[in-house]
């Protein structure tokens, strides 16, 4: 009988991983397979067409690539310095830390529609209408949707993710290098920048990594700050609106005139997303490697 | 020399928290001798060491009561330069801790950090001279920058040892320096620590009484956090005054 119900779990559990395989192998297997049916150069290079009917989607997939570069370029040093503060200052006991913690792995789980319409109120209407009332009176720049904000509220969703990966790895430094380095007469700001934080660069990378792969395909965050239905041009200046690869399946998706024009596009675009991630990531993981071999060499 | 003193402790209490570490604990340091500290784990010898260069600030609720002097100045005296009291009083730990870096500039990042020179020449000149004190140069002057985590556990000691010469300090605390050692390396040590003395003042802690008896000139026997004895190396291993220092140096326990 014991042997019965041991067998019974094997197989129950190993069942339950092919289920979940074979739902992945179905998801990419069914994308992969209409999504390379309309794929072509011309399709990842042009502007679509004719209702979003015909045509490609480079505007799309230039507004992504640019909305992560600029969220990263915001999280990532933000969050490495919410990290630093929280690994190598504050103390673990101290009440401002136990708080500003339990605020940081809160923020992570709001769910990120709200992000969005944080990002509306806090970044547009606030911050941007204060610089323009500052710097541009009576023109309208800031205080609407673009790539800027955009970018910023999706910094601020992954910017926990960040914080914590970088704030393990910080920790994980061991005690006897910090201590090394003090008793030669180092500043602790010193010790921070010359001896842990060379060894945490992996980690500040896969913070990047994780901060990427997730606001690659968030759409909440930019529906209200910057993402456009529709744009003929390429965003070249931070107030300009771009176009979004995950906002335009969704346009693809709901507002299209004809569905059976429109399907084996949005296989495409959805195609397109996966590897553009994919490809992002791996770009990611391919240069903290570099780091790796430098770090140690 | 003669009777100078270059760290006096007076009446000082540690405390961690609640728990206290060193009871009333006074010794004087004379410059230019090697004073050994041993005593069963737990008795306070490190942390008496650790309170030398303030390395125990690091520590949340440690604390310390009485009075350290390193040459008649004050160590906890609010007008004490940490920083600056770490770089004339230097540190070898337990176990070698180099940097991740090439040895050359593990050996130059003390020198760089207190920005004590900015040119080349004098920075190569410093490495040189810091690797040649720590019996290093000969083995490892073909490859300084190669990482010094690629060197053996006593030849990672002497980068240690170097790195820490390499700002020119004035007292050198060594926490059982050896004890992670096999005996060649551990012997090499020993006789750096001979040679070291002439320039330094050096105060080694150690569970290894041979290794005391060997290499320092005057001895401390701490218990749970007492300074029980304090002497001359040869009489207080040879006629110890104290009951427990005998049973403990002959072996009885510890």
């Amino acid at each position: 009988m014991r042997k019965f119900v041991d067998r019974t779990f094997v197989v129950l559990s190993l069942s339950a991983t092919v289920i979940i395989l074979s739902m992945l192998f179905l998801i990419i297997g069914n994308i992969a397979y209409h999504g390379t049916e309309r794929l072509s150069w011309e399709f990842i290079t042009s502007n679509p067409e004719n209702g979003m009917t015909a045509g490609g989607i480079f505007p799309a997939i230039y507004g992504t690539v640019l909305l992560v570069l600029l969220m990263s370029l915001a999280a990532v040093p933000f969050g490495v310095l919410v990290a630093i503060y929280f690994a190598e200052y504050a103390s673990a006991e101290s009440r401002l830390y136990r708080w500003t913690r339990m605020a940081v792995n809160n923020l992570a789980g709001v769910p990120s529609i709200v992000f969005g319409l944080f990002g509306l109120g806090f970044f547009i209407q606030s911050i941007g209408k204060a610089i323009d009332q500052t710097f541009y009176p009576g023109r309208l720049l800031y205080a609407q949707p673009s790539i800027l904000w955009a970018a910023m509220t999706m910094a601020v969703l992954t910017l926990p993710v960040v914080i914590i990966t970088v704030e393990e790895t910080l920790r994980a430094v061991p005690r006897e290098y910090r201590e090394a380095s003090l008793a030669l007469g180092a500043t602790r700001l010193q010790t921070v920048f010359r001896v842990v934080l060379p060894q945490a660069w992996s980690g500040v990378m896969t913070g990047a990594i994780l901060a990427i792969s997730r606001g690659a395909g968030e759409v909440a965050p930019v529906l209200f700050t910057g993402a456009a239905y529709f744009l003929p041009r390429y965003p070249s200046h931070p107030v300009d609106q771009f176009m979004h690869l995950g906002y335009h399946i969704w346009v693809l998706t709901t507002q299209s005139t004809n569905v059976e024009a429109t399907k084996p596009l949005l296989y495409s675009t959805v195609f397109v997303l996966l590897v553009l991630t994919f490809l992002l990531n791996i770009t990611a993981i391919l240069i903290r490697n570099r780091m790796r071999k430098w770090a140690t060499r | 020399m003669g009777n100078s003193i270059k760290i006096s402790v007076s009446n000082a209490n540690f405390f961690y928290g609640t728990n206290q570490a060193l009871h009333a604990v006074s010794v004087k340091i004379r410059p230019q001798f090697v004073t050994a500290l041993i005593g069963p784990s737990g008795c306070g010898k490190s942390t008496f060491l650790r309170a030398l260069n303030r390395m125990n600030d690091l520590i949340p609720g440690a604390r310390l009561e009485g009075k350290i002097e390193l040459d008649g100045e004050n160590v906890y005296s609010d007008s004490m330069d940490v920083i600056q009291l770490r770089r004339r009083v230097g540190m070898i730990f337990q176990r070698s801790n180099p940097f991740p870096m090439s040895i050359y500039d593990n050996v130059a990042y003390g020198v760089r950090v207190n920005g004590l020179t900015k040119k080349r020449i004098e920075l190569d000149e410093i490495v040189e001279k810091s690797l040649r004190a720590a019996a290093l140069w000969d083995e490892i002057k073909d490859r300084l920058h190669r990482s010094a985590m690629s060197l053996s556990g006593g030849q990672q000691q002497r980068v240690c040892i170097a790195r820490a010469l390499a700002v020119e300090p004035e007292v050198l605390l060594m926490d059982e320096p050896a004890s992670a050692l096999d005996p060649i390396s551990t012997a090499k040590i020993e006789e750096l620590i001979y040679d070291l003395k002439r320039a330094y003042t050096i105060v080694i802690v150690t569970h290894n009484m041979q290794q005391a008896a060997r290499v320092s000139d005057e001895t401390g026997f701490f218990l749970t956090g007492r300074l029980v004895e304090f002497n001359e190396t040869k009489r207080l291993f040879t006629a110890p005054t104290n009951r427990e220092t005998e049973d403990y140096i002959t072996g009885r326990f510890g």
